[in-house]
């Protein structure tokens, strides 16, 4: 019991100093101090509730991201919504009760901060684009020219969004004229449709191919014809609870993110 | 429609009770100041340049034969299940209505999902229809009818079964009693008595289906010309171009309102 109140103690005091070092707030330390006994009283001052308008590509890492932020520091909640960013970025500039905003692409941001949502926005991953075929690859695909057979199901995410954006940029860096069947309006749509066997092949990120598991098999772009998509975060202006807000973002930023984030197949900018 | 009680009809005019008005209006104003507001953002100015684009033409097209084609099957399967339903008794019925109105419940995505798992190409029945036939319904027309089919149906079956259940079964012990056949009674007593809810629920059926969104996009996909209809291309625009998504909007409003309005009046009496 003792043992484990201690192991606590370093966890939570650690990142709660950091916190207080890098912060310019008075309060937080205050707080911190003057609560009187226990493993809670080391805790980060942070507290409150942040919702994180993530890119759906971002499911899985940003996921676990949450997870180490709040044990990190308990009293405070992250929600995540995700989306595809340009729906993201539309709900922002709608008003939408948002604290953070991870995009994956740059336009998304750059409208956010020139709607006055946010500022200084910093990249934070990169990531590339895969060709994802079924399991078994049972259309037997082997690289980008397939994509022109009108005979196989391709898929491709909407020109509308980030993963469709890029995913035409390969196709024309490859000079393919592909044989759409659809365009799905996010990455994980797509993903799904591939990982069902329904859609023999389509273009997704890397990160997708490696969180799907087994579901997929990831065929490489060569790398003059792939894409490399950066990634920007930003607190969000209208954010009801900045300190948590920021907090979130350089802990995206700081090594212990980046590890997890570069685990789930992300590069670091 | 002359045989339904035209006294009745006419009879309805009186004074509102305390409270009544009030309340009927706060629900026309909730309902209508989103439409007010859409309104208000619209692009009005280039509104011709944004509707005539062929992406514009293409879905309007879709989404208008598939929510007919829709309701069609709906009408020939829906019918006779609301009659099942409604007029007899069988063990389990409870759990088949419960079952069969479970799209209206269900997030449609998850509709979407679920009709891919059974009619996609490696479905428990689309599975080895392709694998014989080389037939597929994702990625089609028909497979957007069949996503509207699923979740606009129940809504045509809960209408005509609640107007079956309404009817007067007299007139058809009546004619049973003077030899009409069991198919007669049905075509010449029933479907003509449960006419206003049939109507109505074809029209429930057919809005409905008109606005599908989730359960379309994720068995049916996304193709403009096959698969895109009016809802996905709103959708996709709004990632875009907010004026044109709401130019898409605006039109298909304006369709439900044309069908709707003429039909509000003489139909839906329900």
């Amino acid at each position: 019991m003792r043992l484990r109140a201690i192991r606590l103690l370093a966890v939570v005091a650690v990142p709660a100093l950091l916190f207080a070092a890098c912060g310019d707030d008075d309060d937080a330390t205050d707080e911190a101090g003057s609560a009187t006994t226990g493993a809670p009283a080391e805790e980060s001052a942070l507290e409150g509730d942040i919702t994180v308008f993530a890119a759906a590509s971002l499911t899985d890492a940003f996921g676990e991201v949450g997870e180490a932020f709040q044990a990190e520091n308990p009293d405070v909640s992250v929600e995540f919504s995700f989306e595809g960013s340009s729906a993201l970025r539309e709900q922002i500039l709608a008003g939408a009760p948002a604290d953070v905003f991870a995009s994956a692409n740059t336009s998304n941001m750059d409208q956010v901060v020139e709607g006055g949502a946010a500022s200084d926005p910093q990249d934070f991953v990169t990531n590339q684009l895969q060709i994802a075929v079924p399991t078994g690859n049972p259309a037997g695909v082997t690289g980008l020219d397939d994509f022109a057979h009108a005979d196989l199901l391709i898929g491709l995410c909407a020109e509308e969004v980030p993963c469709g954006e890029f995913g035409r940029e390969v196709l024309t860096n490859a000079g393919v004229t592909p044989s759409i069947d659809t365009n799905e309006p996010d990455v994980r749509s797509l993903l799904t449709k591939i990982e069902a066997g329904d859609l023999d092949a389509g273009i997704v990120y890397v990160t997708d191919v490696m969180a799907a598991g087994d579901a997929v098999e990831g065929i490489d772009i060569p790398a003059d014809q792939n894409v490399t998509a950066t990634y920007p975060i930003a607190s969000l202006t209208d954010s009801g609870n900045p300190e948590v807000a920021e907090a979130f973002v350089e802990f995206v930023l700081s090594d212990e993110g980046q590890d997890i984030l570069t685990s789930y197949g992300f590069g670091s900018p | 429609m002359s045989h339904r009680r035209p006294v009745a009809r006419r009879a309805r005019q009186q004074r509102a009770p305390w409270l009544v008005v009030p309340l009927a209006a706060v629900a026309v104003a909730y309902v209508t100041v989103p439409f007010l507001a859409l309104l208000e953002r619209a692009p009005w100015t280039n509104l011709g340049e944004l509707v005539g684009r062929p992406v514009v033409t293409d879905a309007l097209r879709l989404s208008l034969t598939t929510a007919l084609a829709a309701t069609g099957i709906a009408l020939v399967l829906g019918i006779p299940l609301a009659w099942v339903l409604a007029r007899t008794r069988f063990p389990g019925r409870s759990a088949v209505r419960a079952l069969v109105i479970l799209p209206m419940v269900l997030p449609p995505v998850v509709g979407g999902a679920a009709l891919l798992f059974a009619f996609g190409r490696r479905g428990l029945l689309g599975g080895p229809v392709y694998d014989s036939t080389g037939f597929l319904l994702p990625f089609s027309t028909w497979g957007v009818v069949a996503a509207n089919t699923f979740v606009a149906m129940p809504f045509l079956v809960v209408t005509v079964e609640s107007g079956l259940r309404a009817a007067d079964p007299r007139y058809e012990d009546a004619a049973a009693t003077l030899g009409a056949s069991r198919w007669m009674i049905f075509r010449r007593i029933t479907l003509p008595h449960a006419a206003p809810s049939i109507i109505a629920g074809a029209v429930l059926c057919w809005a409905r289906a008109l606005g599908e969104f989730g359960a379309t996009v994720t068995f049916a996909g996304n193709l403009q010309g096959r698969t895109q209809t009016m809802p996905l291309a709103v959708f996709l625009a709004l990632e875009t171009d907010r004026d044109a998504a709401i130019a898409l909007s605006l039109v298909l409003i304006a369709v439900s309102l044309a069908v709707l309005i003429p039909l509000r009046d003489r139909w839906l009496t329900v």
